[in-house]
């Protein structure tokens, strides 16, 4: 047990260093992310570069800094769009039944049966050309936001539902409690844990599948960095035998996951 | 019983002569193995459109008059010479006598007429066929004075008409195995859908080498169907491929630090790399934009601030070579060797477009009525060379105060904007250009065309640079006349450089690789790069499988 705690502080703390690198990119490096020294594409690590230069000359490390922080900012707010859709109408679903219940879950489904990839790129290429890569990123995760809330909906229904038919609600409703009391008092604070957990775990998610979107091309525009575009450079695998300094940005990335899902664990055991 | 020295040099010599398949004997049992980088979609020579097809094509089907890779020039090959009338309108063709196809029916001019005649059908509407069509439609005449002799005529002037017969793969007309009975060095013994295709050396091929030896050498070819390009690469590493007919900059640059003898670099290839503005008159864009991309200063500004030597140097590894224009210096003949060098200039570019009414205020520019220039480049997503291209084009653009936004999009929904809805500001693509003669490129040059890709399908010319290139192209198709032919089509490419319609970028290198066991390759820019002269290709002892031995 001492030692899952410890764990669970290890990651806390690599999560807090990669949080800070990407809200504080600028205090890390002096280099601008979209600089080209095309007299040095593919260098290897050194004083100048940390990190080395990618295939167009631009400093690793501060792509990398500058990644984190598209990445880590917009996958939580992607989450947290996706949570608040899953929690709302889950828990109408759940706590509603009948017909307005069979209404949400059906639609639910249909959801949840679309290819997201392909809803994804076919969404992405609806989106007017001419907008900037901030405003690109930010549509990006929004779509993804609106796209991947169905599975946690599921979860947020089954447990409102099981709430539904629980002692201490019926309790309430016969000692004449409102409804809007039941739901701040009694169901908001059982439910919490679930959420909390659904919120977690969609992060690491959604920084995969922008990193998907990104390694077909279709993700954050050129030239801002993010986790998926930097991890295209790890395509090769031949190359990264004789640059593995390339495979940074996907050790962040797996860490960060790893260490999402150690959180999540805690949030999960606590629901 | 005692050997001398003397009787044992000879013994191992005989040995040697015996058990090595020395040049010029047919290698029974070699098989020489290498990938297609997609699944073929016919066999039949006469439907071939993509490049899988095309290679078989290459391999299996005899043709009339074929384009040596090496020296571009014609040679006989069914044909033993040829005519064109004085009009252009009419090929006669003098036929080898004596010839069979792979199943063992004899070829005659008869077989000359069939696939002439298929190739134009218009229900057929071959690919291949339509080099071949004229203003004044398809119906061509094929008349048969004697089995050796064809002559095919045409309702209007086909300028080139000779070379067009290199693609032209004969068929038998009585044969029962149809387009599987071929006249080339190889017949296609058998494929496995997703997994490779089998061909088999043609017993009854017609040519011989030198020394009066039956051609191809090597027995069977062994075509894997292998998309990854990475996979084929570590397959030949390991010895299974012996070839690679076409490698990226990257895949050859690492080839060549690990083996520099089994790469090879051809130097400037067909392909190019190109960007265009969208000049259409009917796009929804606004009008300032409209009047930018309109400017010849204004495309001539943004050619001369696009840094192509580095481009070459970063995106591609060096195995690029900056472009002239739209013909390849590779072309032997069709190049304009009097075009400028390319040049990157950012000074000048100010100058011209300072010239034009814009101004460069605090690193940014803005044109005479103060909008800030800045503009969508499209390219299509997953061509990781073209998207660092685009990138650098940004930065350097940047230099000269224009924003450009890179946009990548899934290749149905980019060709949409192109060619129909004309939402967009500018695209960057390749050229694929697999035809030495300019008149395959009708299509791009005439503004009526549907390809002339920057305006496309203009009822009337849009302007009169486009007017003059309409007349000069239409001239040069409607003479027989080589050398006048090449003085239109070098001032069509004096106004390509001067107009800068398409923003020619770089032309890749023609890059293969070859193992030490294959002699005789000797790879070209034209496609088939490394396979071109498969017939007098060997391959080492070593590598026969055994069969030989």
């Amino acid at each position: 047990m001492n030692a899952q705690r410890i764990l669970r502080l290890f990651c806390r703390g690599t999560l807090l260093v990669i949080f800070a690198l990407g809200l504080f990119a600028g205090s890390f490096t002096h280099y601008s992310y979209a600089h080209q020294f095309r007299e040095l594409p593919n260098t290897a690590p050194s004083a100048a570069h940390l990190l080395g230069t990618d295939g167009l000359g631009r400093d690793l490390f501060t792509r990398i800094v500058y990644g984190t922080r598209v990445s880590l900012l917009l996958a939580p707010a992607a989450a947290l769009l996706a949570t608040i859709l899953a929690v709302v109408l889950g828990g109408i679903a759940g706590l509603s039944g009948g017909w307005l219940e069979k209404i949400i879950l059906a639609f639910t489904d249909l959801f949840m049966s679309l290819p997201l990839l392909f809803v994804l790129i076919a969404l992405r290429a609806l989106l007017p050309l001419d907008v900037s890569p901030s405003l690109s990123v930010v549509a990006t995760f929004v779509v993804l936001g609106l796209l991947g809330w169905p599975a946690s909906l599921r979860v947020v229904w089954a447990a409102a539902k099981h709430l539904r038919d629980s002692d201490h609600i019926l309790l309430a409703q016969a000692l004449g409690y409102r409804r809007s009391q039941i739901l701040l008092r009694q169901v908001i604070p059982c439910l919490r844990p679930i959420f909390l957990a659904q919120f977690w775990i969609s992060i690491p998610l959604f920084i995969l599948t922008e990193a998907t979107l990104s390694m077909l091309g279709l993700g954050v525009m050129e030239p801002l960095p993010s986790w998926g575009n930097l991890l295209r450079g790890s395509e090769d695998f031949s190359a990264m035998a004789a640059n593995p300094w390339r495979l940074v940005p996907l050790v962040v990335l797996v860490l960060t996951v790893i260490c999402f899902q150690f959180v999540f664990q805690s949030s999960e055991e606590l629901a | 019983m005692r050997f001398s020295r003397r009787s044992t040099l000879l013994g191992l010599a005989f040995f040697t002569f015996v058990f090595s398949a020395p040049s010029g004997r047919a290698q029974s049992g070699a098989e020489l193995h290498f990938c297609l980088h997609g699944e073929p979609k016919t066999f039949d020579p006469i439907l071939v459109d993509d490049e899988a097809s095309e290679n078989v094509r290459y391999l299996t089907g005899g043709v009339l008059i074929r384009v040596n890779r090496q020296t571009q020039a014609l040679e006989p090959a069914l044909a033993e010479s040829w005519k064109v009338s004085p009009d252009g309108r009419k090929i006669t063709f003098h036929l080898r006598k004596g010839l069979y196809f792979s199943d063992g029916t004899p070829f005659s001019s008869e077989d000359v007429a069939y696939t002439m005649k298929l190739l134009m059908d218009p229900q057929i509407n071959s690919a291949t066929g339509d080099a071949f069509r004229t203003a004044k439609g398809t119906s061509i005449d094929v008349q048969t004075p004697s089995t050796d002799v064809a002559v095919i005529s045409f309702p209007t002037l086909v300028a080139g008409l000779e070379r067009l017969f290199d693609q032209v793969a004969i068929l038998s007309s009585k044969s029962p195995k149809k387009e599987m009975s071929v006249l080339g060095p190889y017949y296609v013994s058998e494929y496995v859908a997703g997994s490779h295709v089998l061909l088999r050396r043609n017993p009854n091929y017609w040519k011989h080498d030198s020394e009066g030896h039956p051609l191809p050498y090597i027995e069977t070819l062994r075509l894997d169907i292998q998309r990854n390009r990475d996979i084929e690469l570590m397959r030949f590493r390991r010895g299974e491929l012996q070839l690679i007919n076409r490698l990226d900059a990257e895949q050859f640059d690492r080839l060549q630090k690990d083996s520099p003898g089994v790469a090879k670099n051809a130097g400037a290839g067909f392909d190019g790399e190109e960007l265009w503005f969208n000049q259409t008159a009917a796009s929804a864009l606004p009008d300032y934009k409209k009047k930018w991309f309109q400017a010849t200063a204004f495309r001539q500004a943004v050619s001369l601030s696009i840094n192509r030597a580095d481009l070459a140097r970063v995106v591609f590894d060096g195995y690029a070579t900056p472009a002239y224009g739209p013909v390849s210096p590779s072309n032997h003949f069709w190049f304009n060797a009097g075009l400028p060098a390319p040049k990157h200039d950012p000074q000048a570019a100010l100058q011209i477009l300072a010239r034009a009414g814009f101004r460069f205020e605090n690193g940014s520019l803005k044109d005479s009525d103060g909008h800030p220039v800045a503009f969508t480049v499209i390219t299509n997503s997953g061509n990781t060379a073209r998207e660092k291209m685009a990138t650098m084009i940004q930065q350097d653009l940047s230099d000269i105060g224009i924003t450009l936004k890179v946009v990548t999009l899934d290749f149905p929904s980019l060709i949409e904007r192109i060619t129909h809805s004309f939402e967009y500001d500018a695209c960057l693509l390749g050229l694929v250009n697999t035809d030495l003669d300019p008149n395959g490129q009708m299509t791009v040059w005439l503004s009526s065309g549907e390809d002339h890709q920057w305006n496309p399908s203009q009822k009337t010319p849009a302007t009169p640079w486009e007017a003059e290139i309409d007349k000069l192209m239409q001239e040069q198709a409607s003479t027989p006349d080589e050398k006048l032919r090449k003085a239109k089509f070098d001032r069509v490419q004096q106004i390509v450089a001067e107009q800068q319609p398409f923003i020619y970028l770089i032309n890749k290198n023609a890059l293969s690789a070859v193992s030490p066991d294959l002699v005789g390759a000797s790879p070209v820019a034209l496609n088939p790069q490394a396979f071109w002269n498969i017939e007098t290709l060997r391959l080492k002892p070593a590598t026969d499988m055994g069969a030989s031995k």
